[in-house]
């Protein structure tokens, strides 16, 4: 058995260091690529659209023959582009002249950046700050294991370049922040928001309008999704739409409300859709109105919104609100929440309140008498609970205290049979938030002795059993 | 987000007489439809009332959707409106907070 599990380790351990140098290796192909790309633009050996360097032998000889720059190479790769009568040589030329800067290469920005990578967009920014998680992969399907640990913009510009070597791909690798969004959009035709909270939201709208942008917005939570085309012919901007942000409790995030992978995976190809459109001069933009995707009704409602606000603070007739000020503005203080969110963290108990999952550990494993309460939503406690620990979510801590009441004292009888002994009372979540709030009420509703084990079941997973799941 | 959701009555108005009263459909969306449990909900109100109106009842009956009352988009009938617009028969009302998620 010993010997066994040594081998898998080995096995596990060398499996890592594969797939690391693997994932380098493609890394490094995709980077040579692209440089080989860029050594035959500048002789213009494959002329391509976005380039306005193209040797003149070249661009007579194509001028002889049509009135466009494609290549017998970009006729033969986007053929079937060209052959829609609505869309053809023009549109295809204006798309490979053009630029699309997506923020966030997650469940939005993966679907989204494949296709503008495939299409031809001429240039193709990519901005995220964040590393591919294995919890990532039932949705943000641009990345792949070899990836995982990895930033997910080097990932997202390998996949795009394995699709389209011929685009111009490239890698922000950093957080979207007031001090970069202006010189990073500035030089982008169109943008996509593919982020995931309310500050970037307002952030990369504001910025749009400041440097007259259009901005291409999706989201997706749950088994719903959201899409239109800000600020654009005369439409709204994010902020005419919802000029006070939602209180922090209504912005739910994936991590915490969960998500079906192909929701955003729609909403990310509608996204894509609509950057073309725009990016090709074709069709009609989605600007003034908003598609409403419910994936369970399997209903798509498109709602016409209203147009710009001259109240707006933003883009509005009396607005003033320039490139220093967006520079200046505290988004985060605006929307009460962090540009990158991380799990919150609260803090509401005294020290003798808590208990670390390790010492908690301990106090089991001397057998002392107790009870665990696990707060957390039924629909959790089915995925993964510790033993005999008793689920009453928050909302319904009030009403079945006299449960707890009698859990108590079984555990006294059965531990004690007639001491005095009483059994100690634990309250536990996923990261021990909501552990701590039910212990503020139990406090007040006169449990004094229970306390919440701190970091709930992922300090457990991390300090005590590393085989426990997380989610 | 549950799996079920269910459709409920409503009447904002029991003593409703013949004519002076509207029944109108609220479809609910993202965090609206969290908190109320409902994608959608036929309401009946006084004639006259306007979406503002409407919003009112539905906090009075639903009062975790004062947490949204501030940042949401009203459609009537699939078209951007104000609250102050008047609502008839059959109309939809559409609740629309935004989602930020991704």
């Amino acid at each position: 058995m010993e010997s066994n599990g040594r081998d898998a380790f080995r096995i596990l351990h060398e499996l890592d260091s594969l797939r690391a140098a693997k994932a380098d290796i493609d890394s490094r192909i995709s980077a040579l690529e692209a440089e080989l790309h860029h050594a035959t633009l500048q002789n213009g050996v494959v002329p391509n659209g976005s380039s306005p360097v193209i040797s003149t032998a070249i661009d007579s000889l194509l001028s002889d023959h049509h009135d466009h720059n494609l290549t017998p190479e970009m006729i033969h790769r986007y053929s079937r582009h060209l052959l829609l009568p609505s869309f053809g040589v023009q549109a295809q030329s204006n798309l490979l002249n053009s630029s699309v800067l997506v923020v966030g290469a997650g469940g939005l920005g993966s679907p989204a950046l494949l296709y503008l990578a495939a299409c031809g967009v001429g240039r193709l920014g990519i901005v995220d700050h964040d590393v591919v998680e294995l919890n990532n992969m039932h949705r943000q399907i641009i990345h792949t294991e070899a990836f995982i640990g990895r930033p997910k913009v080097k990932s997202a510009a390998a996949a795009c370049r394995s699709v389209n070597s011929t685009v111009q791909i490239v890698e922000h690798q950093e957080a979207l922040r007031t001090s970069n969004a202006l010189e990073i959009f500035s030089k982008y035709d169109v943008i996509v928001d593919a982020t995931d909270n309310a500050p970037s939201r307002y952030m990369i709208s504001d910025c749009c309008v400041v440097l007259g942008k259009p901005l291409v917005s999706g989201a997706a939570l749950g088994l719903e999704g959201q899409l239109t085309v800000y600020n654009y012919n005369g439409g709204p901007c994010y902020r005419c739409l919802f000029p006070t942000p939602p209180p922090t409790t209504a912005c739910q995030r994936c991590a915490d409300s969960g998500v079906l992978g192909v929701v955003p995976g729609i909403i990310g190809c509608l996204q894509a859709l609509e950057a073309i459109k725009i990016a090709s001069v074709v069709g009609e933009p989605l600007s003034g109105r908003m598609l409403l995707f419910d994936a369970l009704a399997a209903r798509i409602r498109i709602v016409k919104i209203r147009g710009r606000s001259s109240e707006c603070e933003v883009c509005g007739e009396k607005s003033t609100f320039t490139q220093q000020q967006f520079r200046e503005f505290d988004y985060e203080k605006f929307t009460q929440s962090p540009l990158s969110p991380s799990p919150l963290k609260l803090n509401l108990l005294q020290a003798d309140s808590r208990i670390s999952s390790k010492a908690y550990h301990d106090r089991v494993a001397n057998g002392e008498a107790h009870v665990l309460v696990d707060v957390r939503p039924a629909h959790h406690f089915k995925i993964v609970s510790l033993p005999k620990s008793l689920n009453i979510p928050l909302p319904s801590l009030e009403a079945r205290l006299p449960e707890i009441s009698s859990a108590l004292k079984e555990e006294e009888e059965r531990k004690g049979a007639g001491s005095d002994l009483s059994a100690q009372l634990y309250v536990i979540c996923r990261r021990g938030n909501d552990s701590q709030r039910a212990v503020q009420s139990l406090h007040k509703m006169g449990f004094t002795s229970a306390r919440d084990i701190v970091g709930g079941l992922e300090s457990w997973a991390q300090d005590v059993d590393p085989n426990f799941p997380t989610y | 987000m549950e799996g079920k959701i269910e459709t409920q009555t409503m009447d904002a108005m029991p003593e409703g007489k013949e004519g002076s009263s509207v029944k109108i459909k609220v479809l609910f969306f993202a965090r609206a439809r969290d908190l109320t449990g409902l994608s959608e909900m036929p309401m009946e109100v006084s004639s006259g009332s306007s979406a503002h109106d409407c919003l009112n009842d539905l906090v009075a009956k639903f009062p975790s959707l004062e947490e949204i009352r501030g940042c949401l988009v009203l459609a009537l009938n699939e078209e951007y409106t104000t609250e102050s617009a008047i609502v008839g028969d059959k109309d939809e009302l559409a609740i629309i907070p935004p989602i930020s998620g991704g």
